[in-house]
């Protein structure tokens, strides 16, 4: 049974990868033995180029990969980092884990939530922050901590909070 | 052979496999779920926890999955310790907390094995007072729905349809609570074999759409043990009657051939016996008018025929059984008689039948099928043509993974692991094929080419097995041929699989060259294993006289040699070419046909005489391997339609089982075909088989609008079985089980109580009767024929295709089998669309003859290849020559077109 | 802290890389795995299995499958865990040189490591120094002239606690859903893609390079208690200099929270802490004197797992804390068996309702037998008897606190 079949009865149509996309899933072609790995790969490359995975990437990559579209659609859908929907153009990875806890990240969320008006899964108003939470990011000693993009923020307090806001929106 | 104790009591169980299933095939009862007797372990649900202690002196124990750990000798587990009750039934609590417990209005109820396990395991109080997760539903198509609230993540839906059945579009989504198994978005079900779901999941998620929309608690049904009568592999169902409709088929377990697994077209093409366009009384016919036949005159021209004056022409059908069949040639006696298969058809079977007899070769069973370790089709699609066989080939191409296993001690029940080791490492598969087929992509080679072509190659894989196998002029794909004749004889078990429907006798030749060739080296019978299309071509070839030609009896007609004809169950129009069928059933004294809908043909008959369904008659029919099987009657018809058979016998109404004893008797080769009948002296008190359950409900209210009394229960005279509650089911002779049923287990899977252990035989098991016994010893091998050739530039070469909704004439005239029915449709590749100027989808119009077809581009076809798929006979293929020419058509051939058409390669532009 | 990764050149003079030249002269995967055995390492990542005895499970010779793997469980997630990153950002060649040694061991040719998603600087630092490693011959083709093959891929992961587990990681490395899977067959005899392959945490790694240039001896040296070598300890909390620290094997607890974290915040009190991080059990300050090795910390009943404390301060909500934990674990369900697909959330709904004042008896018996029922051999993997630790700890620890929450209606810790 080819997957093929189930991408040509599906409502959705496929966009076509970009030469910068297939360039890079091409890459990765090299370094798994089998297409499967690549899939996983090629979907967090299509999120760095587009922002989120849509259903047309998500069928685009299943095509180019010839790989089935439900599987592919199972990894996407169980990983954390992959998201299915689209997020704001800086996604805040909040950590929510114990350290993070005890040191007061329930406050500092709220903070976020008040500045921002957003919630968990939720984009604010402009298009530039989704708060996501994260478990645990590794640098306990320095809680609470929030990644913002690739940048990692530690001993988060409402003054920091508001420097990255203001930041990023200096940057625009 | 192992030791174990289970609660005190020593077993005896075979340490190859887990402690659950040896627990299971001692009868005990021990709850479980993700567990499937023919997919083995994962070990996902913990339901089913035992206690297991290091020896005799360890009074703790440890709580163990009985499911992943082996039935070692030696082992001693408890399944009555509280402490693994304790964790069974916290196991089903946790199960249940998000289930909605709408079992009054779920098609499971009643046959749930999660009801069951529930009340196994002692839980039946809710504690749970939170929040239920709840999920969103998808479109799955005509066959199934989808209901994800009720699921209890088990995971074995996408276990059967990924990893047994080859699907890919069903999967495990998202993760923790929120595990979802459904599509990447709504949209049809691709997997001929979709419709397994309703019986591999162990709730109601995946419920029988048919059957939803006339539903009945399995305990109202009446049931009987049948045959599957859509194609030639004869796999057993239970169908299940409620309100003199015919409501429902489900799997009847034999080890032999479908074990628990059958197609979709199987198990949703029954809709046709409740078709408003029945024949419901015997009919005559002047010019278009269509008139009752009173009584008497009825009987005056079955007289008539049965006088014998005058010659009358008897012309059979393979989709008729062997009693109706065999009831003809004794009316019209055997020089008169014809199988009703067409001349090219006939020629093949012939050949079929007589490499059946041969003592170098074996049959296979379905079962014998999965084990074969290399396996060579020729022409055929298996998947369009016999579906359950290519349900078998996937699990034939995974001994390669099961002797991996084997050799890093994996257990063959531990089914991830196993899967995970051998990665894509499989047993040789090689498919020589007009086009792509739908078991691509687990095959190791596919010769895709024209049909002379594949018969060349097949010729070549012989002759490189052999010297005495002549070999073919030329064939481009020796080299293929090399290896497969080199994977072909290396391999334990070697399967070579061809058939009738690829329309080449030299396929057959060269398959029978091949195994004769493999035979000759290893001395053993090789499995050739030789498809027929229908559910009784083998029968009525195996009564029909070599020599009787249909051609020669339609000329007969024509010419007025003959005058009179009988037509059984058969629609001549599909047999040869529509002029010459007109041409000998016009102008006749007489035409009776008997039929159970109306056809092209019995439009043009004189008279038309109903027949009963398969579900409404006793009767037997000879699958593929010549295995003889009877099949019970379910249901009543409550119209005149009464069993061909009957109609046709000229003493007076005997019962089914005196007309097989007869055709056991007179008909040569049928000897055996007693042996299918069950002995009711064997019954307990020699009391019927009841077909109504125990607790058939409704029986005195069901008619109540018409009559408040209940009426006496309709007496079944012919047979072991009766129409009511009343007798004792047998669970002794499993030729009589016609629903499965023990106390705790009112689920599909309370098989296990009847099997005499897991996956193995039925107690006293009956599995059929072969009826062919191989008694020739030819050594002569077939000369090659057909050297393929260049056609010339705009004609194509005709390969037939088939499609498991619509190549059979019966379930094509189902509801839920014509939601999936395409266009006829014309295969060829994208040079030749693009040098003929047509695109996907066109209507074409063959040979400029105004017979019309959607064009369907397909990537792996050769260039210079037509696949003529003719749709519910839109295209009588009797009509075609070897060769074609197409051009587009302006006509709409059809507005189904191809859309919603399962085929791999399906050629989109861009990609 | 600012402070950059390691150079090369500085790694190198101070002995880095000594060992794949030690194997370029001559030392065959049979000496390396008996130095590894020798040496007594155990697993860094929290199960302490001892390393070269893992190692020396993977088949060798000529019926073996040519191909082998070797993975760096780089994807550091456990709550309250803090030391794979500081590894990997500060010496990422000290990384690069042990899995050589490791996959020499084994004679893998290829080798990934799954590094978490979130650990960029991780990423862009591992990347350098191997492609550094490359041009300088350490990895490639015929390492050193040791004719010995060998790349390293940097696998970058989605994110899922459960890809810690080594089976599930294998999974997600294969693209797949991270499911675990079953053990037997363990991933020595048929891992990635069905070949044999080890898995070893970053910090089990790291500790190869030392073993072979300074020796078995000098490695068991190192150590003030029962296991051999130092080990990475960390601490969270309010404490008032959380951090990270490498130091000798069997350093009391008190040691190094006083010593070195700087002992509690002023005004706060030690109540209890997880020794080593979100999935162990509860110590209390009765355990202070304790040595941090891993069977004393199993005697009281917890595991030193990844070595890195979590302080639980006498104003802090120890019902809020597990309920923090019972969150993360059932949010990081795979899914796959039931007990903890269907268990943890409903442990983490009655926290919920602790938290919000509707704590009760009969939810509490309910919590109290998910500790049974999520514990070791009723789950699939370890993630839900991880998950037990602390709640099975914590209602034996915190009973009073419980009954204040179902007393007040309301969690006291809150002003």
């Amino acid at each position: 049974m080819s997957n093929a079949d189930v991408i040509a009865s599906s409502e959705t149509l496929a966009r076509k990868l970009s030469a910068d996309e297939i360039a890079e899933i091409e890459h990765e072609m090299t370094l798994y033995p089998d297409k499967q790995a690549v899939g996983l790969e090629a979907l967090k490359i299509v999120q760095k180029h587009q922002g989120w995975v849509s259903d047309e990437s998500l069928l685009a990559i299943a095509r180019y990969l010839d790989i089935p579209v439900a599987d592919l659609e199972g990894v996407a859908t169980f990983f954390n980092l992959i998201y299915r929907q689209p997020v704001g153009k800086n996604v805040m990875l909040f950590c929510d884990s114990v350290s993070c806890w005890i040191m007061g990240c329930e406050g500092i969320k709220d903070d976020i939530k008040n500045k921002l008006a957003i919630d968990y899964g939720q984009t604010s108003e402009d298009g530039e922050f989704t708060l996501i939470p994260v478990p645990c990011l590794g640098d306990c000693d320095r809680a609470p901590v929030m990644m913002v993009g690739e940048e990692l923020h530690r001993n988060l307090t409402p003054e920091k909070i508001d420097e990255i806001i203001q930041e990023v929106r200096n940057k625009k | 052979m192992a030791k174990i104790v289970v609660d005190g009591v020593e077993f005896e169980v075979n340490p190859d496999n887990n402690l659950l299933q040896e627990c299971l095939s001692q009868g005990l009862d021990l709850p479980y779920f993700c567990w499937h007797p023919c997919m083995g372990s994962v070990g996902a649900c913990r339901q089913c926890a035992v206690k297991q202690y290091k020896d005799a002196d360890d009074k703790v124990g440890m709580l163990v999955m009985s499911c992943m750990t082996p039935a070692a000798d030696g082992s001693i587990i408890s399944i009555e310790d509280e402490q693994a009750k304790d964790m069974r039934e916290r196991v089903i609590e946790s199960l249940m907390i998000s289930h909605p417990h709408d079992c009054p209005v779920c098609e499971e109820g009643g046959e749930c094995h999660l009801q069951d396990m529930t009340l196994m395991s002692g839980h039946n109080y809710r504690r749970y007072d939170k929040k239920k997760v709840t999920h969103r539903n998808q479109y799955l198509g005509p066959f199934i729905n989808h209901e994800m609230n009720r699921c209890i993540t088990c995971y074995r839906c996408v276990r059967f349809y990924g990893d047994y059945a080859g699907g890919t579009d069903l999967a495990a989504q998202a993760s923790h609570h929120h595990t979802y198994f459904g599509r990447h978005e709504d949209g049809v079900l691709e997997s001929e074999f979709s419709g397994n779901l309703v019986e591999v999941c162990p709730t109601g998620v995946f419920t029988d759409q048919a059957f939803s929309q006339h539903y009945s608690r399995k305990w109202d049904l009446q049931t009987a043990p049948s045959v599957c009568t859509g194609c030639s592999v004869g796999c057993n169902t239970i169908p299940g009657e409620r309100y003199r409709q015919l409501r429902r088929i489900t799997n009847r377990y034999n080890s032999d051939i479908n074990g628990y697994f059958i197609c979709d077209r199987g198990r949703f093409g029954y809709d046709y016996v409740n078709s408003d366009a029945r024949l419901t009384e015997p009919s005559q016919q002047f010019d278009a008018e269509v008139v009752p036949i009173a009584e008497q005159e009825l009987q005056s021209v079955l007289e008539e025929f049965h006088s014998g004056e005058g010659g009358t022409i008897g012309i059979g059908s393979p989709r008729a059984s062997n009693e109706s069949n065999f009831a003809l040639r004794c009316l019209v006696g055997d020089e008169n008689f014809y199988s009703g298969l067409s001349d090219r058809s006939q020629e093949a079977t012939q050949l079929v039948l007589k490499l059946a007899r041969d003592k170098v070769f074996h049959s296979p069973s379905v079962r014998e099928i999965e084990k074969a370790d290399a396996v060579v089709i020729l022409g055929e699609d298996v998947t369009n043509v016999a579906p359950r066989i290519a349900l078998a080939l996937r699990q034939s191409v995974r001994n390669k993974a099961k002797e991996l296993a084997a050799g890093c001690h994996i257990p063959q029940w531990q089914d991830a692991a196993v899967r995970e080791l051998a990665q894509h490492d499989r047993s040789p598969l090689a498919i020589l094929s007009s086009y792509a087929t739908r078991l691509d992509d687990v095959a190791s080679d596919c010769v895709v080419d024209v049909p002379a072509a594949l018969v060349d190659t097949g010729f070549a894989i012989a002759a490189s097995l052999s010297d005495l196998s002549g070999a073919p002029a030329t064939t481009e794909h020796n080299a293929v041929a090399e290896r497969i004749a080199a994977q072909l004889s290396a391999a334990k078990r070697p399967l070579i699989i061809a058939g009738t429907t690829a329309g080449q006798t030299g396929l057959i030749k060269a398959a029978a060259n091949i195994a004769r060739a493999l035979s000759a080296r290893s001395e053993a019978a090789i499995d050739l294993c030789l498809l027929v299309p229908e559910v009784n071509t083998l029968g009525v070839s195996m009564l029909a006289n070599n020599d009787n030609k249909l051609s020669e009896a339609l000329s007969k007609l024509a010419s007025g040699a003959a005058r009179r004809a009988i037509v059984l169950e058969n629609d001549l129009y599909r047999r040869a070419d529509s002029e010459t069928v007109t041409a000998a059933l016009s102008g006749l004294e007489k035409l009776l046909v008997i039929d159970q809908l109306p056809t092209a043909t019995t439009s043009q008959a004189d008279i038309v005489l109903p027949s009963t369904a398969f579900s409404e008659h006793e009767a037997t029919y000879v699958n593929y391997e010549g295995r003889g099987q009877l099949s019970f009657q379910v249901h009543r018809n409550h119209n005149r339609a009464l069993p061909a058979w009957r109609w046709l016998n000229d003493s007076e109404p005997g019962d089914v089982e005196a007309m097989i004893n007869r055709c056991a008797e007179e008909a040569q080769g049928f000897d055996k075909l007693d042996d299918l009948l069950p002995d009711i002296k064997q019954f307990v008190a020699g009391m019927k088989v009841p077909r109504q359950s125990h607790r058939y409900s409704g029986r005195t209210a069901m008619r109540s609008q018409v009559n408040v009394h209940e009426p006496k229960q309709p007496v079944d005279s012919q047979s072991v079985m009766s129409f009511s509650m009343e007798g004792i089911p047998s669970a002794s002779n499993a030729t009589v089980l016609g629903s499965v049923w023990a106390p705790g287990w009112n689920s599909n899977q309370a098989i296990s109580k009847f099997q005499n252990e897991i996956n193995g035989e039925l107690k006293q098991g009956h599995t059929g009767s072969l009826l062919i016994e191989r008694t020739e010893s030819v050594s002569s091998f077939y000369t090659p024929e057909a050297a393929a050739q260049e056609s010339a530039k705009g004609v194509l070469q005709v390969a037939p295709a088939y499609q498991i909704f619509g190549s059979d004439e019966l379930s094509a005239r189902s509801h839920a089998i014509q939601q999936r029915m395409t266009d006829a449709y014309v295969g060829i590749s994208p040079e030749d669309a693009d040098s003929l100027g047509l695109k996907q989808g066109d209507s074409v119009s063959l040979d400029g003859n105004g017979t019309l077809a959607t064009l369907c581009i397909r990537s792996r076809i050769r260039t210079g290849t037509a696949a003529v798929y003719c749709g519910d006979n839109q295209i009588n293929p009797h009509s075609l020559g070897a060769t074609l020419t197409l051009s587009k058509s302006e006509t709409i051939s059809d507005d189904r077109g191809i859309s919603g058409l399962i085929v791999s390669d399906l050629y989109e532009e861009g990609y | 802290m600012t402070r950059g990764p390691k150079q090369l050149a500085a790694f190198e003079a101070a002995d880095g890389y000594q060992s794949v030249k030690a194997i370029a002269r001559g030392l065959s995967p049979a000496d390396v795995m008996q130095l590894v055995k020798d040496s007594g390492l155990k697993g860094r990542g929290g199960a302490a299995f001892p390393t070269g005895l893992k190692w020396s499970f993977v088949p060798q010779g000529e019926n073996s499958p040519a191909q082998k793997y070797f993975v760096a469980n780089a994807d550091e997630m456990e709550p309250g865990t803090f030391k794979d990153r500081l590894l990997m950002e500060g010496d990422p060649h000290l990384l690069i040189e042990g899995m050589i040694i490791g996959s020499f061991a084994i004679q893998a040719s290829k080798a990934y490591i799954f590094l978490r998603g979130e650990y960029k600087v991780s990423e862009r630092a591992l990347k350098k120094a191997i492609s550094e490693a490359y041009t300088k011959g350490y990895l490639g083709k015929n390492i050193l002239g040791s004719g010995f093959d060998l790349d390293i891929i940097v696998h970058t992961s989605a994110g899922r606690y459960i890809c810690g587990e080594e089976t599930a990681l294998l999974n997600a490395l294969e693209g797949k859903r991270a499911n675990p899977r079953a053990k037997p067959p363990f991933p020595q005899v048929s891992g990635l893609w069905g070949k044999p392959t080890i898995v070893n945490n970053v910090e089990t790694i790291c500790n190869l390079p030392g073993i072979l240039t300074y020796g078995v001896d000098w490695y068991r040296g190192l150590t003030k208690g029962n296991d051999h070598g130092t080990k990475l300890y960390g601490v969270s909390g309010k404490v008032k200099t959380p951090g990270c620290w490498e130091l000798p094997l069997g350093t009391p607890i008190r040691e190094l929270l006083e010593d070195y974290a700087g002992g509690m915040r002023d005004g706060l009190q030690l109540k209890a802490f997880l020794p080593g991080g979100g999935s162990t059990d509860f110590m209390l300050p009765e355990h202070l004197d304790l040595p941090l090795d891993y069977d004393e910390i199993a005697k009281v009943g917890s595991r030193l797992a990844t070595g890195t404390m979590i302080i639980l301060d006498n104003e802090t909500c120890p019902v809020g804390m597990i309920g923090n934990l019972m969150k993360f674990f059932a949010h990081e369900s795979c899914g796959f068996c039931t007990p903890c697909r269907d268990g943890l959330p409903w442990v983490d709904g009655i926290f919920n309702e602790f938290e919000n004042g509707r704590g009760n008896e009969k939810d509490l018996q309910i919590l109290h037998e998910h500790v049974e029922y999520l514990g070791p051999g009723r789950t699939f993997c370890a993630l839900a008897p991880g998950a037990t630790a602390p709640l099975g700890s914590g209602l034996k620890h915190f009973a009073d606190d419980f009954q204040q929450h179902i007393k007040d209606k309301r969690c006291p810790y809150r002003h």
